[in-house]
């Protein structure tokens, strides 16, 4: 079949079928990045836009593309996919669609290699362009921030579509017929959106186990100050972060089983406000969010990139052939046959992908507040003699049991199972280990906030907790305040408002009145309202 | 030469009339747009390049790409307005506009030129009125989806790779392409609407059309 094919015609498809790779890949990408893309018309042919279409190249994306390809072009049996998925912030994960570039065997010979199979290689991104919008994932792509990010991946092969769930939808894009091959451009896409919650569910109780296998894979050497936090040693300095790694950095010593001091001056308030912009930073750019992808995935195939669309070098015309222009016809024939193809590098050689170390901590921040609450409880088994940690942020009445990450793996279960405040009024099921000699704490209403389960009071025995049997409040210690340090804090405010004056209407005396007076009124009220009644009827009438 | 026609049918509430049919009608010039051709010595010519642009839909759980051409945007938008100012505000109706892609094909004198459709588009509209917000909002999703499906429609009918007119030469350029736009050069159309009142007559442009069209010839 390829003897058919004359070298310049096969050597010019190769070149369109590689460039149209490329090209794909970027649309695709590019359309999940969250952003609406705009790009300008020119009249003038500049001659680095393949297909005669201004797409923009981010190097990164083409670099990848290209390390995922190796030299090699889809063909048959050989499929470029571009696997699309979405990751939560508490570090779920789900595939939403794939894009698969792939060649079959039907072949049309007498189709022109330089004209029409470009000219539809154009159409068939013209229409990957329109059906990017419409999968769901589009929907998604453009939401994500705070709450989940879209990843990507590149991979060359066989299709894999089983990570798509039950009951995935398939759309073709297009066809091209080519005399080597018939390419194919088709989307897998996911419909059961639902599978994610439980998922999350599912994984609440390992959850830090989740974390450590997750990192164990890492093989990014740099990475070793973003690793997760059990694996930090204690109290270790590391300065001249940004808000982020400082925040990871504080969250980290918190989750270390080191002495209490050190633990729990970790624990204070700046740290967590410093959470919330931790949060924001690592989450709020879709770009950052494809760099926090690359970390997560780097232990799979292939890379996610940090996207960089604002700092990316779009579109080089690289060194071209100026003298030709992008597509040179002979009009009248059925094809023009452009006189030269334009080479077109289309490599900004990037080194290395950036790595974006910032965007890690996204999976460090939501077990933030679990882990911080283990190490308060780390040490709050050597608190047998100690009095309250200076620095606690929440005298809650009660604390943790064992310490996070200790060897007593059964123990880690959720935040909310552990930290029964009123445990003392629980089943004694709950205390699984026996031999802590801490103070069952009393019971508050379920923690569905981890930061809440996970700050505690050490030595809660002293602090004026009640015994078990009788019920006697000493010393009232809401959650989250803090007596000794402003005038005015969260337990003065309940006391003063805990026990509201009875509303007016609602006392006996009060009302009896009124309800005489109300009743000895109506009639007066009533001739009132038959007097204005052309009123009302009118005013009805403008509602209709 | 047959002509190729293709129907497209959606449901709209009235204030997203506008946006379903930019979005049908966008999307298939997307794909019925070229770059501005520059011809050159020894017949030959370079093609210029096509932007695109995201638009998201107001009054639509959607998004669709166009070609970035505000000259193009703005033809296309006066031909909907007009569409929709015939279908009036706040009624239901019927309507229909059809996207005809044709060639030029010179006649001798008396006669005028003969315009060969090669590609006809008809988008049906049922506009419906809505009782209260919910239902706007289900309807505003729902038409999202619909389009979608439009989209997909209109996509595996243009990858059909079906007949399209030979890229001219210079002189006969005008007969086939729309050369009057600045920056891209979609295939020659028109667009022409019909509509149908709710009684289900036909009070058309196109009966006025079909005997001017007879006359002439």
């Amino acid at each position: 079949m390829d003897s058919d094919l004359s070298p310049q015609d096969k050597k010019d498809l190769d070149k369109f079928i590689k460039f149209f790779a490329l090209k794909t890949v970027q649309v695709i990408v590019q359309a999940r990045l969250g952003e609406k893309i705009c790009t300008r018309s020119s009249s003038s042919p500049t001659g680095s836009d393949w297909f005669n279409l201004a797409i923009k190249d981010i190097p990164e994306v083409t670099h990848e593309a290209k390390k995922a390809l190796a030299g090699q072009l889809p063909g048959i049996g050989r499929s470029m996919c571009v696997e699309i998925s979405l990751k939560t912030s508490e570090g779920d994960s789900m595939e939403l669609e794939t894009w698969c570039l792939e060649m079959n065997e039907k072949c049309d010979k007498d189709i022109k290699v330089s004209y029409t199979v470009y000219n539809r290689l154009s159409l068939l991104l013209k229409s990957l362009l329109a059906i990017t919008r419409v999968t769901p994932a589009y929907k998604l792509s453009r939401k994500q921030g705070h709450d989940y990010v879209i990843l990507y991946r590149i991979y060359f092969g066989e299709v894999q579509l089983t990570g798509l769930g039950e009951g995935f939808q398939t759309v073709r894009v297009g066809v091209v017929g080519t005399p080597v091959g018939t390419i194919t451009l088709s989307c897998a896409y996911r419909t059961n959106l639902a599978f994610m919650s439980t998922r999350q569910f599912e994984r609440t109780a390992p959850i830090m186990g989740i974390i450590i296998d997750h990192f164990v894979e890492r093989p990014f050497g740099n990475m070793g100050h973003m690793h997760p936090c059990n694996y930090r040693a204690p109290a270790e300095e590391e300065g001249g972060y940004t808000g982020v790694e400082d925040s990871q950095e504080v969250c980290t010593t918190s989750f270390s089983t080191s002495p209490p001091s050190q633990c729990v001056s970790a624990l204070s308030t700046a740290h967590l406000k410093s959470l919330k912009p931790a949060v924001m930073d690592t989450l709020k750019v879709p770009v950052m969010s494809l760099g926090f992808s690359h970390q997560l995935y780097c232990s799979r195939l292939s890379y996610q990139p940090p996207v960089l669309v604002g700092a990316a070098d779009f579109c080089h015309p690289s060194t071209l052939n100026a003298a030709n222009p992008h597509q040179m016809g002979i009009p009248g024939k059925e094809g023009g046959v452009p006189q030269q193809v334009p080479v077109q590098p289309c490599h900004a050689a990037q080194a290395e992908h950036a790595r974006a170390s910032s965007c890690l901590p996204n999976d460090h921040v939501p077990a933030v507040p679990s882990g911080s609450g283990e190490d308060a409880e780390a040490s709050s088994r050597s608190t047998d003699g100690k009095s309250v940690s200076p620095r606690d942020v929440m005298e809650t009445t009660f604390t943790r049991k064992v310490g996070a990450f200790v060897n007593k793996p059964g123990t880690q279960v959720t935040t909310a199972s552990l930290d029964l405040p009123f445990a003392a009024f629980a089943p004694r099921a709950y205390d699984i280990e026996e031999n802590d000699p801490m103070v069952q704490p009393p019971e508050s209403p379920a923690t569905s906030s981890p930061l809440q389960g996970s700050l505690h009071s050490q030595g809660s025995g002293e602090s004026g907790v009640p015994a078990q049997d009788d019920f006697v409040m000493v010393d009232f210690k809401p959650a989250f305040s803090k007596d000794d340090l402003l005038p005015m804090d969260l337990g003065t405010f309940y006391r003063e408002f805990q026990n509201p004056p009875q509303l007016a209407s609602l006392t006996i005396d009060v009302s009896s009145q009124s309800m005489a007076e109300d009743l000895d009124s109506l009639p007066e009220k009533l001739a009132v309202y038959e007097k204005n009644i052309d009123e009302f009827d009118a005013f009805v009438d403008t509602l209709q | 030469m047959n002509c190729r026609s293709e129907v497209l049918e959606v449901s709209v509430e009235g204030r997203q009339v506008d946006e379903a049919m930019l979005a049908l009608v966008h999307t298939i010039l997307l794909h019925r747009s070229t770059g501005k051709f520059h011809y050159k010595k020894e017949g030959t010519y370079s093609i210029g390049t096509v932007g695109t642009q995201d638009i998201d839909c107001d009054f639509i759980d959607f998004s669709f790409v166009r070609v970035s051409s505000d000259e193009l945007d703005r033809v296309i938008r006066k031909a909907v307005g007009e569409f929709k100012d015939a279908m009036g505000n706040g009624t239901d109706g019927m309507g229909q506009i059809s996207l005809e892609f044709y060639q030029k094909k010179k006649s001798r004198w008396p006669f005028s030129d003969e315009c060969i459709p090669w590609e006809v588009w008809s988008i049906k509209v049922n506009v419906v009125n809505l009782a209260n917000e919910q239902e706007r909002q289900i309807c505003r999703e729902k038409v999202g989806e619909k389009l979608g499906e439009k989209v997909i429609n209109i996509v595996e009918v243009i990858n059909r790779h079906e007949y399209l007119p030979k890229m001219p030469t210079q002189s006969e350029v005008d007969n086939v392409f729309d050369t009057s736009l600045k920056d891209v050069q979609p295939y020659l159309y028109k667009i022409t609407f019909q509509i149908t009142d709710t009684l289900g007559t036909s009070v058309s442009t196109t009966m006025r059309r079909l005997i001017k069209d007879t006359l002439a010839l």
